[in-house]
């Protein structure tokens, strides 16, 4: 979990996104539609993006998870964080945590800008924001602090 | 909402897999990928008293090609199917419809056997395994079957699958003198399913078309091959203008209204890629 072993028990219909934020306290990682088309719950589950209101907790057992929580290192915010920062990308920040985490998955990825907004609902902003810093932040290449 | 409470069971042998659907009948729902089943279950559509989970089964992803088909299991995430190298090099245009299915992010999960087995009518896959005469193989506690795609698919979201039988692989063969194009009508950003989608595939000898495949979704209950599309084609020159004047006198069975339209103007965008 974000690079520390942790253990906690969670029913069998437990969402991940849910037991993130109940058991493990996390609640940087937000629940909106609880079925795949917000994009608001996505992070990355063994380094790959998933909407973690479809994956169950128990499927998690024993895998590397990385939230929103991991993208800052005390308060200098993480690439991906700043490019939504100087472009205006968010507004009420409800769809801010999954996008952040496709964007970080983007760059290490060297996906193209044009793949991240996909799957990304946001009710705020007109995706005119988010386009330019998905763009800028894109635009760069992976470096370490992109990494895990 | 809250899925209702139900047992999580991870068998890592097929047959133990295969043992627990047997005793659980309907109460038991495998899940493959969870980006249709746990929708379902969140919103409480779904019921099961045990989900039988099958990640970790040994031996139910992979990609295996041999000079005539290509062999795909049925836990082949779509993420691997768009990209894997066999599939890009002997079934193309089955790794461009793999990769029109949503969103990165319900790639890295959904299965090509989870996409089959829940059988929407406009899905890519479906229409896919239709139009490349895809043979499914179907598993039960002692016995296995072998079904044609086309006999597959039943109704919207309904299949041939009987409680306590699994899709284990899909077999696919290879024709390689067939040349095929994909095509669909999709909202952008892969939010949600094709209004229409449409896969046609020629073969070309001399510049002459000798035989045409031809298959939809979206356009009926389940996917269907076009025959009337098929028998229009032979004969024609491999030319945009002389597929096009094949395919508008061709009856484009099943598909009504704008769907119809739709559907044509599909099949005449893949043309211009095949000429
Ligand atoms: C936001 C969003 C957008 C989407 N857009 C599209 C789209 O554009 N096109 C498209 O085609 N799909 C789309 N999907 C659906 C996605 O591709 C499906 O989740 C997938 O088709 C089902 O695969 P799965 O592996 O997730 O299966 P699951 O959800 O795990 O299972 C689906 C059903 O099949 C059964 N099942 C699964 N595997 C087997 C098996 N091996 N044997 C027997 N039964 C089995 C399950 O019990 C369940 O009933 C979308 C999903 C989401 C969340
Ligand atoms: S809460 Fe998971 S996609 Fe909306
Ligand atoms: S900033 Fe409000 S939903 Fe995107």
């Amino acid at each position: 979990m974000n690079g520390t072993a942790r253990t906690a028990r969670a029913e069998p219909r437990t969402s991940l996104g849910e037991h993130l934020r109940t058991a493990l306290g996390l609640t940087g990682t937000h629940l909106g539609c609880e079925q795949g088309d917000c994009g608001a719950c996505a992070v990355l589950l063994d380094g790959e993006p998933v909407c973690s209101c479809l994956v169950l907790a128990v499927q998690a057992d024993g895998c590397r998870v990385e939230t929103v929580e991991s993208l800052a290192r005390g308060d200098d915010l993480g690439p991906a964080q700043r490019a939504l920062l100087e472009e205006h990308g968010l507004q009420c920040g409800f769809c801010t945590p999954g996008l952040l985490m496709r964007m970080t998955h983007a760059r290490r990825t060297g996906a193209p800008a044009s793949d991240v907004l996909g799957g990304h609902l946001c009710r705020c902003t007109g995706y005119g924001g988010l386009r330019a810093a998905v763009e800028r932040h894109c635009a760069v290449e992976a470096r370490k602090e992109d990494q895990p | 909402m809250k899925p209702v409470a139900f047992d999580h069971v991870a068998p890592v042998d097929l047959a133990a897999a295969l043992d627990l659907l047997a005793e659980r009948g309907t109460r038991a729902a495998p899940l493959a990928g969870g980006q249709s089943l746990v929708p379902l279950l969140n919103l409480r559509r779904v019921r099961p008293d045990v989900v039988v989970d099958l990640n970790h089964v040994v031996g139910l992803a992979g990609v295996r090609v041999t000079a005539g088909e290509v062999r795909i299991g049925a836990m082949t995430r779509l993420r691997v199917l768009e990209s894997h190298p066999d599939v890009v090099a002997a079934l193309p245009v089955l790794a461009t419809a793999a990769s029109a299915v949503a969103h990165p992010h319900v790639r890295t999960r959904a299965t090509l056997g989870g996409s089959l087995c829940h059988a929407n009518p406009a899905a890519e896959l479906p229409a896919a395994a239709v139009a490349l005469d895809a043979r499914l193989v179907l598993r039960h506690r002692g016995g296995a079957r072998v079904v044609p795609a086309a006999e597959f698919f039943t109704g919207p979201h309904t299949t041939v699958l009987a409680p306590g039988e699994l899709l284990t692989e899909v077999v696919v063969p290879r024709v390689p003198e067939l040349r095929f194009g994909f095509a669909e009508l999709a909202r952008p950003g892969g939010s949600g399913y094709p209004l229409v989608v449409a896969l046609l595939g020629v073969a070309v000898e001399g510049g002459v078309v000798v035989a045409a495949r031809a298959a939809a979704g979206g356009v009926a209950p389940t996917p269907v091959r076009l025959p009337g599309v098929e028998a229009a084609l032979p004969g024609r020159r491999c030319t945009a203008d002389d597929l096009s004047a094949g395919l508008a006198t061709a009856p484009v069975d099943h598909a009504a209204g704008h769907r119809d339209a739709v559907l044509r103007s599909l099949l005449r965008r893949i043309t211009a890629g095949l000429e």
